[in-house]
């Protein structure tokens, strides 16, 4: 059923009609150009009617076009102090295709990355040094997460139900073979029980159809909750969640503060599952450039965010507080995640970068950085200062 | 530019229509997609109809029930002229399984085109929405006389306000769902233009949302006129917010009794409204309007999409025919207790919202009281029948008052 591959002469099957490129060329660029006047995200900054005019004509081979790129940062406008990326890719060849706009978009978002760059990529736990040791007095909590694409079907934001369903099959099978302390079970989200969900939810594992207007207008939540799910192993430290904002996104976690264990479980396990992949026929999408490629460009590279929850009542007020993190290459956001406040002095500290800087690399600048944020801390409550224990800027 | 443009239009529309009437194999326009890589061989993967078709189980809407995987099949490599799909139409149903009491329609149009590409599963789903209404063998009545109504002033003492609503579309432009900015901004340009030629008591002002003063905006607010980007995802999952707030805006005549939406929902809502009971009156400013619009609009060659089988085309399959709802105010806090209110309502046509439009509660035991029906009767059918309608529950309320009983009414005979 879900096997060989024919000629379908079919329209796209994005939902929002935004795919009949032909008709549209019937009106000038200028016609169409989208209104960004009001605009504050990275699509908005670099999109111009000259290279709108250029690039509209195109689309990948999957049939995804400029206008649905760059949707959701139309719909979006932003917000004037979080700068988001207001474009999306429905496949591999979207970083291709519209690289025109993409590059620069990249280069903007990712600290001035350039299209020459080249991305290393580096899942060998045993090159992290320390971060076993972090205090658990303060770090509640240590977890790692990344995104993996498969290679040769279409992104969140493009894919039919049909392809969809295919990935979804092709990860239960991979993750059907996990073993060891990485043996687990796949809940499938239209099938799950009232109980099965009621526990996924108290291990905060479950994800719920996105209500973010940013994920909704590129297309993500389309045929919801049709081949989406929730994996986990038997001892709830690694989790994977299938079609959600990406084909996979794969999280190691665990209370208190031995990131090493969560990094090196993180690695052990996307590695096996990358080789069962591959045992299937199926690669990940990579390349030299961009690392691993997922939908949001922002998530290229590594697509890694190491965090912690890390108790930080003081350190938080401090004036410098923000300072110290930039120098340290770290963002804060609170326990609910990205666009939620901390609460009780409770940080979501992790890496800001994704692409420019190996695994490795990104979570020893939180592991280091974390120890110095607990050092700090504890200055504070005793009434010290921190300015001689202020960091350079990495 | 807008003839030529029109003229264009209106050729392609015949030669496309014609190519939908030849058949099978042409109804439909089989959009044909060069995406080879350079040795020739596709490289999008593609699946089978079976592996495309949506799971529609916990689903309680009009395309799910009508959605057979054969007609799937038949359907999903179809693609109206513009391009749409049969993935985009029910994309919406597949995304909002319904509610098990209130059951929505579950799909849209992208075009015109799109009630004759997708009539497999638009004709039942319509059948199903209007009553048994079946477009194959039936006709729909226009009717905009509004010199045939009679009785049309209520008891001021019940009914607060009375409005009439319906919408229309330019044809020969993509609909909500599908149109793209140039088309939304053409149907802004069309439309604004065209009422700039409306006088006397229909003379207004046109206020664009992405160029509304702070004021502006407070006073259409405060009028009840504003409409917002739509929340529900009912609309959002057919990607009618698409691009918002661009080539969206509200006109309004100076008397405010004449209120056009463009780019809502629909290309156009037409809206006529006042304070108090006279129905009458509001329908006769509204099909003055309506006509007058109309005129002006052909002037410059363009043309609503209406026709013989379905009435006035609309985005939404439920708004086909009249797209009219015609409705009231109404305070009826004794009747608003009765048991007997819905069987009363149902029976003659009527349905009720709370005040703040559909989906909101009754308050203070006021209702909304507005005809059930839209296609298949005419729009001076359906103004009467809610005028008669409203006249009959105004006469329970004030033998509820008096300690009378009230009689629950026979059923109307309806177009079956």
């Amino acid at each position: 059923m879900l096997n060989s591959p024919q000629i379908r002469q079919q329209g796209s099957t994005m939902p929002f009609g935004n795919t009949h490129n032909q008709m549209k060329m019937k009106y000038t660029s200028e016609q169409e150009y989208p209104d960004l006047s009001k605009h504050n995200n990275h699509m908005a900054k670099i999109l111009t009617p000259a290279m709108y005019e250029r690039l509209r004509s195109k689309q990948t081979p999957s049939g995804f076009t400029l206008d649905d790129v760059i949707q959701t940062g139309v719909d979006n406008p932003g917000h004037p102090f979080i700068m988001t990326v207001g474009c999306v890719a429905g496949d591999e060849e979207t970083y291709e295709v519209f690289k025109e706009l993409l590059d620069p978009v990249i280069e903007d978002r990712h600290g001035g990355y350039k299209p020459s760059d080249k991305h290393k990529t580096d899942l060998n736990p045993s090159n992290l040094k320390g971060g076993d040791d972090l205090d658990s007095n303060y770090v509640l909590s240590s977890r790692v997460r990344t995104g993996r694409s498969v290679r040769g079907f279409c992104l969140p934001p493009h894919c039919s139900r049909g392809e969809r369903r295919a990935v979804e099959k092709l990860s239960i099978e991979a993750l059907a073979s996990l073993s060891g302390d990485l043996k687990g079970k796949y809940y499938a989200l239209k099938n799950m029980t009232e109980a099965e969900q009621q526990q996924l939810i108290d291990d905060h594992f479950l994800f719920d159809k996105p209500v973010s207007p940013l994920l909704l207008a590129s297309g993500m939540g389309r045929d919801w909750p049709d081949a989406r799910g929730i994996w986990h192993n038997d001892n709830k430290t690694f989790l994977v969640w299938v079609n959600e904002e990406d084909h996979l996104r794969v999280i190691s976690m665990q209370k208190g503060g031995n990131m090493k264990e969560v990094f090196d479980r993180f690695c052990t396990g996307l590695t096996k599952i990358e080789t069962l992949f591959k045992e299937r026929s199926h690669a990940f999408m990579w390349n030299e450039h961009l690392g691993y490629v997922l939908t949001c460009p922002s998530n290229l590279g590594t697509g890694l965010r190491a965090g912690v929850h890390v108790k930080l009542p003081n350190m938080s007020k401090h004036a410098k507080f923000e300072e110290v993190l930039k120098k340290l290459r770290l963002q804060k956001r609170g326990t609910g995640g990205v666009d939620t406040a901390a609460v009780g002095g409770v940080f979501d500290i992790s890496n800001a970068d994704r692409l420019g800087f190996s695994e490795v690399e990104l979570v020893q600048m939180v592991v280091d950085g974390v120890k110095l944020l607990v050092e700090m801390e504890k200055k504070l409550e005793k009434g010290q200062s921190i300015d001689d224990i202020m960091p350079a800027q990495k | 530019m807008a003839s030529s443009f029109s003229r264009i239009l209106s050729s392609k529309r015949k030669i496309q229509i014609l190519s939908l009437v030849g058949g099978s194999v042409t109804a439909g326009f089989l959009l044909h997609r060069d995406h080879v890589s350079a040795g020739g061989v596709p490289v999008r993967r593609s699946y089978p109809a079976s592996a495309e078709y949506p799971d529609l189980r916990k689903h309680n809407n009009c395309m799910a029930s009508h959605l057979t995987p054969a007609i799937y099949a038949k359907l999903c490599d179809k693609a109206t002229p513009n391009g749409y799909t049969l993935d985009q139409a029910i994309q919406t149903g597949v995304d909002n399984p319904g509610h098990p009491f209130i059951k929505t329609v579950g799909m849209v149009a992208g075009d015109e085109e799109s009630y004759e590409v997708f009539a497999d599963l638009l004709n039942p789903v319509i059948k199903e929405r209007h009553n048994g209404y079946d477009p194959c063998t039936m006709k729909h009545p226009t009717d905009l006389d509004s010199s045939k109504i009679h009785s049309g002033n209520f008891d001021a003492k019940y009914v607060l306000s009375s409005r009439v609503r319906t919408g229309r579309s330019i044809r020969g432009l993509s609909l909500p769902p599908a149109c793209t900015r140039a088309e939304r901004r053409e149907v802004e340009r069309v439309v604004v233009e065209a009422l700039a030629g409306l006088k006397d008591d229909l003379a207004g002002k046109y206020f664009s949302l992405t160029q509304m003063t702070d004021e502006e905006q407070q006073q259409l607010i405060d009028d009840h006129f504003l409409f917002d980007k739509p929340v529900s995802p009912l609309l959002t999952c057919a990607g009618m917010a698409r691009d918002w707030p661009d080539a969206r805006g509200i006109w309004h005549n100076n008397d405010k009794t004449f209120l056009i939406w463009i780019n809502e929902e629909d290309h156009t809502r037409v809206i006529s409204m006042e304070k108090g009971g006279n129905m009458k009156r509001v329908f006769e400013r509204f099909c003055k309007g309506l006509k007058e619009v109309e005129r002006l609009i052909q002037e410059r060659g363009w043309e609503f999409m209406w026709s013989e089988k379905l009435g006035y085309i609309l985005t939404c399959p439920s708004n086909l025919g009249t797209g009219l709802r015609a409705g009231v105010h109404v305070k009826l806090p004794r009747l608003s207790k009765d048991p007997r209110l819905n069987t009363i309502l149902n029976n003659l046509r009527l349905q009720k919202r709370g005040t703040g439009g559909v989906d909101t509660a009754a308050v203070g035991g006021v209702f909304d009281i507005s005809n059930l029906d839209r296609l298949g009767l005419s729009e001076v059918q359906l103004v009467q029948t809610v005028i008669d309608g409203v006249n009959y529950l105004i006469e329970c309320e004030k033998k509820l008052e008096k300690g009378q009983d009230i009689k629950v009414p026979p059923p109307l005979k309806y177009f079956k």
